[in-house]
């Protein structure tokens, strides 16, 4: 019984640490949703072309560590630059859909541009974080749980807090508000639209090399990230679009719910049902609660 | 508006539907004789373009953010392989139109979430179904007639006791099972049900207000999507791959359905083939430029990649130019050409005759 109870329990901290990962994917969803109303449908490609940049950088190039993250960061914000000025500008007053359609494009720009510059080949990426147990847990009590998972938790939890005090409480941060919710009216009060929407792109630029990080470290730095990445829209489903909190709290229950029904229900359907267990928990999300737990009620004008 | 001659085609329709009939079965077969255009281009293409119709009918018409194709296509394909394997006395057409309603159950179980939801929740709740499908056939052997292999050939394709194997009868069979249901398609949006589909896309409260039932139209135009897709995903494992494998239809390939949708022009007949057309031609061209002119000096690999930002640059472009794609352009073009020259035009040379005498 104590095993089992155990077992349970590793189960569901594995869960929801590896949720803390959907969650850092999600992070940057957010922070674009939040300050321009757009759904940045390429930030799952922004994943993959910051981190094969940041190992192109450390391996091809043999930069050190530190320099070479500073230096993904920084072609991030260019890959921010350009989106202002040559997608979101141009469509400026166009409708949500052709927006979201646009950004999909932006995505295979990204994805072919990282692979014709980097390779197609899978890179390891050593951050010096094992993905194994930690011995000092697993002794004292009794559960099996990776450094990895939690060194992805505490990043997790630092960008979390530190996001949502710039939008809480600075300047900035309330100038983001004002433009996502009326970016006609906060440019005339003088809000820079163009500094805002490149400090966003370039915010969620940096949160997605960071995620990548943590992805790459598990899972080797390959295509396959930009699948992973589509898992944060059912999160954000739950979570709700706007919403950093839920952001979190929309992976803690996605990393938590799927890894369960995979160890306890999974084995009677052949396994494998995380593959689309979190979407069909995002559609009972929608069917119930369409704004998520945290966002804002979804309130359409005719 | 010209007047209607048969159902709601014009006389203008008809006279394009005879040239393309003369031009696919008689100029076609007898001007090209390499097997490899009809295995590798012309096939997939009429397979293509009509699960890029099915996109069309939901998303272009309808308004409803779908990214599904893939696994409704994969529902077609499997569907057929157990019907030929278990119900033979179908028949290949049979099969093919019971394939194709089997799909729809899927398109209407996973279409009921557009009642509540729309863009890119929508499109989340379709993810559901393309993971899904994906999912189901893979692992539950009784799919695969317990194939431990993972790739399973398609059965040849007997009509009326004839075999169709050949590159050219295959040819024949996506050509016929194309241009019946483009023909249904262009049918169905124009009349009732095509106006109710663009009444909801419009503006779909203001439609519900006018009497149109959100339900109804929006779970039908999910069922004859997935109708179209499962069709085309059975004639794209029967005619073009030859093999069902679960993977072949990932969801990379309903990206490629996606633009070509959004390329080829929403809420367009005509846009599906321009659109699949170039999608399945862009990357052949930018090949044989890579081995002719660069004589095989750029990596396969690289080309495939350039290709990618291409399709994405042009996504780009055309949302910020041109949002309804090439079967716009194409009008585009054709408007220029009738106010360059007045005189091509039947109204104006009529009028100045008139003028004249």
């Amino acid at each position: 019984m104590v095993d089992e109870l155990l077992f349970f329990m590793e189960v569901l901290v594995g869960g929801l640490l590896a949720g803390t990962m959907y969650s850092l994917v999600a992070l940057g969803f957010v922070l674009i949703f939040k300050a321009s109303a757009t759904f940045n449908f390429s930030q799952g490609a922004m994943v993959f072309f910051s981190v094969l940049a940041f190992c192109g950088f450390m391996q091809d190039f043999n930069i050190p560590f530190v320099l070479a993250f500073i230096l993904a960061a920084l072609l991030m914000v260019v890959v921010g630059l350009c989106t202002e000025r040559f997608v979101l500008r141009p469509l400026m007053n166009a409708s949500e859909d052709t927006v979201l359609m646009a950004t999909i494009g932006l995505g295979y720009v990204l994805e072919g541009l990282a692979q014709a510059a980097w390779g197609v080949e899978v890179r390891r990426l050593d951050l010096g974080i094992g993905d194994f147990p930690v011995p000092w847990i697993a002794d004292n009590l009794k559960l099996f749980i990776s450094a990895l998972d939690i060194t992805a938790g505490v990043v997790a939890a630092i960008m979390i807090i530190g996001l949502f005090l710039l939008f809480k409480y600075t300047k900035i941060g309330l100038g983001l508000r004002a433009v996502a919710d009326d970016a006609g009216a906060a440019s005339s009060i003088g809000i820079p639209l163009k500094h805002i929407m490149l400090l966003v792109w370039s915010a969620a630029g940096v949160v997605a090399l960071v995620a990548g990080c943590m992805w790459g470290a598990r899972a080797g730095v390959q295509f396959a990230l930009v699948d992973l990445a589509l898992k944060a829209l059912p999160v954000l489903i739950i979570g709700g679009f706007s919403s950093i909190p839920g952001a979190i709290i929309g992976g803690l229950i996605i990393g938590a719910v799927e890894k369960v029904l995979e160890v306890y229900i999974g084995p009677f359907f052949g396994g494998a049902i995380e593959g689309w267990a979190p979407y069909v928990l995002a559609i009972f999300f929608l069917l119930y609660r369409p704004e998520g737990l945290f966002g804002e009620k979804i309130i359409r004008r005719v | 508006m010209m007047k209607p001659v048969f159902m709601t085609y014009t006389k203008k329709d008809l006279i394009n539907l005879a040239v393309c009939m003369v031009l696919s079965v008689l100029v076609i077969p007898s001007f090209i004789t390499t097997e490899y255009w009809y295995t590798s281009i012309l096939i997939p293409w009429l397979c293509l373009a009509l699960a890029t119709i099915g996109q069309q009918i939901v998303m272009g018409y309808t308004g409803q953010l779908a990214l599904g194709a893939a696994g409704f296509m994969a529902a077609g394909a499997f569907a057929m392989f157990n019907l030929i394997l278990r119900v033979p006395d179908l028949g290949f057409v049979g099969s093919l139109i019971v394939s194709g309603l089997i799909a729809a159950a899927f398109g209407i179980l996973f279409g009921l979430p557009s009642l509540k939801v729309r863009g890119i929740y929508l499109m989340v709740a379709t993810l559901a179904s393309q993971f899904f499908i994906i999912w189901m056939i893979d692992k539950f052997g009784w799919f695969k007639n317990y194939d431990s292999s993972g790739i399973i050939t398609a059965q040849d394709i007997v009509i009326l006791g004839k075999p169709f194997t050949t590159p050219l009868a295959m040819y024949f069979v996506c050509l016929a099972v194309t241009t019946v249901l483009t023909l249904l398609a262009m049918n169905m949006a124009r009349g009732s049900t095509g106006r109710n589909w663009m009444a909801v896309r419009d503006m779909d409260i203001a439609a519900e207000s006018m009497g149109v039932s959100l339900l109804r139209t929006k779970v039908q135009a999910f069922a004859i999507s997935a109708f179209y897709c499962g069709v085309a995903g059975a004639l794209f494992a029967f005619c073009y791959l030859k093999s069902l494998e679960p993977v072949a239809f990932d969801i990379k390939l309903s990206f490629k359905i996606l633009f070509m949708c959004i390329l080829g022009g929403l809420g367009t007949i005509n846009g599906a083939f321009i659109g699949a057309a170039f999608i399945l031609l862009f990357p052949v061209l930018l090949n044989a430029i890579g081995n002719n002119v660069f004589h095989g000096a750029i990596d396969a690999t690289i080309i495939s990649s350039i290709e990618q930002v291409i399709f994405g640059g042009l996504m780009i472009i055309f949302m910020i130019y041109e949002p309804l794609g090439m079967a716009k352009l194409w009008e585009n073009i054709k408007q220029k050409w009738k106010t360059k020259f007045p005189t091509m035009n039947i109204k104006n040379l009529t009028s100045s005759i008139g003028k004249k005498s």
